[in-house]
């Protein structure tokens, strides 16, 4: 085989010309086919849906996610998006400690609510150490307090046509030349029934601070920390996503990321 | 399914090339072609992934008031303009232009990996994620269906299970590797054996255990997965190391390839034919029946 023996020189030269030269006409190529609504990507999209359903077979509706011990908390809770909103509503709601705040509960629901801060405390609670787990790759543990979602949902009775829980926010996340746009974010009934899924009020023992989304935020263990808004003022079922933002779910789901948080 | 691949009959009918064997089954040449594919798509939007957050940690979390990082690229300002930085285990390393701080002269950002390794070329988490989770189903089918393939056709016993023979020919292997003398047989030498077995069965697969313990819903389904792996952050440093591996396994894989005779070898990987040492030349018997 002497005619292809090459020197060694010659080798390492043509092997790291041709690993940067599939690096390079690669993402290229790939760059221009991949915004939201593109073939391609609706294509590749596929595979999240595929996860989705993957992950509902295996997990089920109860499966929880691990819990950690207090010696696991050792440090506070890493905040992250929108840590001091800076809008008037919400500033004003602060100066007074949210007593004028009320959690709104509509959409398709049999009966509307509208409940104090003191309303949902006095309700059951359910108090977990969790790990936040962020889309950036981070991981943050913490000890959250707050009332299941599922008691909220039972105590408004969800209409069978409804699909999604969508959750309304105070904080401005995105200003636009069309106007603010405030978080938004969708999750399943799946989901929102879920043990683990609480509506917290409190964070490590104390009342949740405001860069971690006072007065109330969700937590839904299962998925990534996107799907988890904070500021939270009202709840709507809805029963699909038309009328979610651009369509696809959630704010950060407008701009990108998957709708299913779970991987 | 290919049984005529370890006969030495199946050299060309005319007889005049005995030297050329059919050596890769088609579902060896499929399966490596999937691979190569999607693991450039899964490496390159993976680096995308990391860079949203170009930190890795020990443990069940990242140390934000405690230090469990062992690992970080980024960028600081310095007498000299912005710098790109790499530090590992406390080591800090200048890697200006390539990580940390990187781009065409005049427009550098600030970003782990450079853009010309990432997908997308700019900065977008979401659609990595999208390309990254597309290529994993495929990378894992693919695997799936070669472990099946390879057990019913025998490639698997036949060309990469070590015998004790192996072992015994390893030092003599590493000093003509070393030396860039190859032999071309049918068999697998030990150092090869040892390189794609190592991919097949621990890298791929390790990289599919971590890639799964770092989704908060399996981490409810297989809750132990993430005690055994020293919890999520260490496992996503394991995620990124066996990375680091493949990327060391491809280089090397290529480089054996352009000095073994890139022509019979992608051949052989290509359309399963190879071409093989004269036997007048072949010092070695075969040993696959030892």
């Amino acid at each position: 085989m002497a005619k292809f023996q090459i020197s060694r020189r010659k080798f390492l030269t043509a092997g790291s010309l041709g690993l940067s030269g599939i690096a390079l006409s690669g993402c290229d190529a790939f760059d221009s086919g991949l915004g939201i609504g593109g073939g391609l990507r609706s294509f590749l999209e596929n595979a999240n849906g595929l996860t989705y359903r993957a992950q509902r077979l295996l997990a089920g509706r109860d499966a929880l996610a691990p819990e950690f011990t207090e010696a696991d908390i050792r440090q506070p809770q890493r905040p992250n998006g929108v840590t001091a909103p800076d809008d008037d509503t919400y500033k004003g709601l602060l100066a007074n400690n949210f007593a004028d705040w009320r959690l709104e509960v509509t959409g398709l629901v049999e009966k509307p609510l509208s409940l104090t801060r003191e309303q949902l405390q006095n309700m059951p609670s359910r108090t977990q150490i969790t790990r936040h787990d962020c889309v950036e790759g981070w991981s943050c543990i913490a000890k959250w307090t707050g009332t299941p979602l599922s008691l909220v949902l039972d105590q408004a009775v969800v209409k069978p046509q409804a699909r999604y829980v969508m959750f309304h926010c105070l904080d401005t996340i995105e200003q636009s030349l069309s106007g603010n746009i405030k978080y938004y974010g969708t999750i399943d009934l799946i989901d929102a029934r879920h043990p683990q899924t609480i509506l917290a009020y409190g964070l490590n023992g104390k009342p949740l601070p405001v860069e971690n989304g006072a007065p109330l935020r969700v937590r839904v263990e299962r998925q990534l920390g996107y799907k988890m808004p904070k500021y939270i003022y009202k709840i709507e079922l809805v029963d699909s996503f038309a009328n979610v933002g651009g369509g696809r779910g959630g704010y950060w789901e407008d701009n990108g990321y998957d709708w299913y948080g779970g991987i | 399914m290919d049984t005529v691949a370890n006969n030495q009959s199946a050299a060309k009918a005319d007889g005049k090339d005995k030297t050329l064997i059919y050596r890769q089954s088609r579902w060896t040449r499929l399966t490596h072609w999937i691979w190569a594919f999607s693991l450039f798509f899964m490496l390159l939007s993976g680096l995308q992934i990391f860079n949203a957050r170009p930190q890795l940690y020990i443990g069940k979390q990242s140390g934000f008031e405690f230090n469990n990082t062992i690992l970080q690229i980024g960028a600081e300002n310095t007498a000299n303009g912005p710098r790109g930085f790499t530090e590992i285990f406390g080591h800090r390393f200048d890697t200006t232009g390539v990580l940390g701080w990187s781009g065409p002269p005049g427009q550098e950002t600030p970003r782990a990996f450079p853009s010309w390794a990432t997908i997308p070329s700019y900065y977008d988490l979401g659609t990595a994620r999208v390309v990254h989770f597309f290529f994993a189903w495929i990378l894992t089918t693919t695997l799936l269906v070669w472990l099946i393939a390879g057990l019913v056709n025998g490639h698997i016993r036949r060309d990469l299970a070590p015998r004790v023979s192996d072992l015994r020919k390893l030092p003599r292997d590493i000093v003509e590797h070393a030396k860039l003398k190859f032999h071309h047989t049918r068999e697998y030498n030990t150092l090869q054996k040892m390189a794609y077995g190592g991919v097949l069965f621990v890298l791929l697969p390790l990289m599919i255990v971590t890639g799964l313990a770092m989704s908060p819903s399996m981490d409810s389904v297989l809750p132990w997965l993430n005690e055994i792996l020293g919890g999520r952050q260490s496992a996503r440093t394991i995620h990124f190391t066996v990375m680091v591996l493949l990327v060391l396994f491809f280089i090397v894989h290529i480089l054996m390839i352009l000095a073994a005779g890139p022509i019979n070898e992608l051949r052989s990987i290509i359309t399963g034919w190879y071409r093989t040492d004269p036997p007048a030349k072949h010092a070695e018997p075969t040993e696959r029946s030892a």
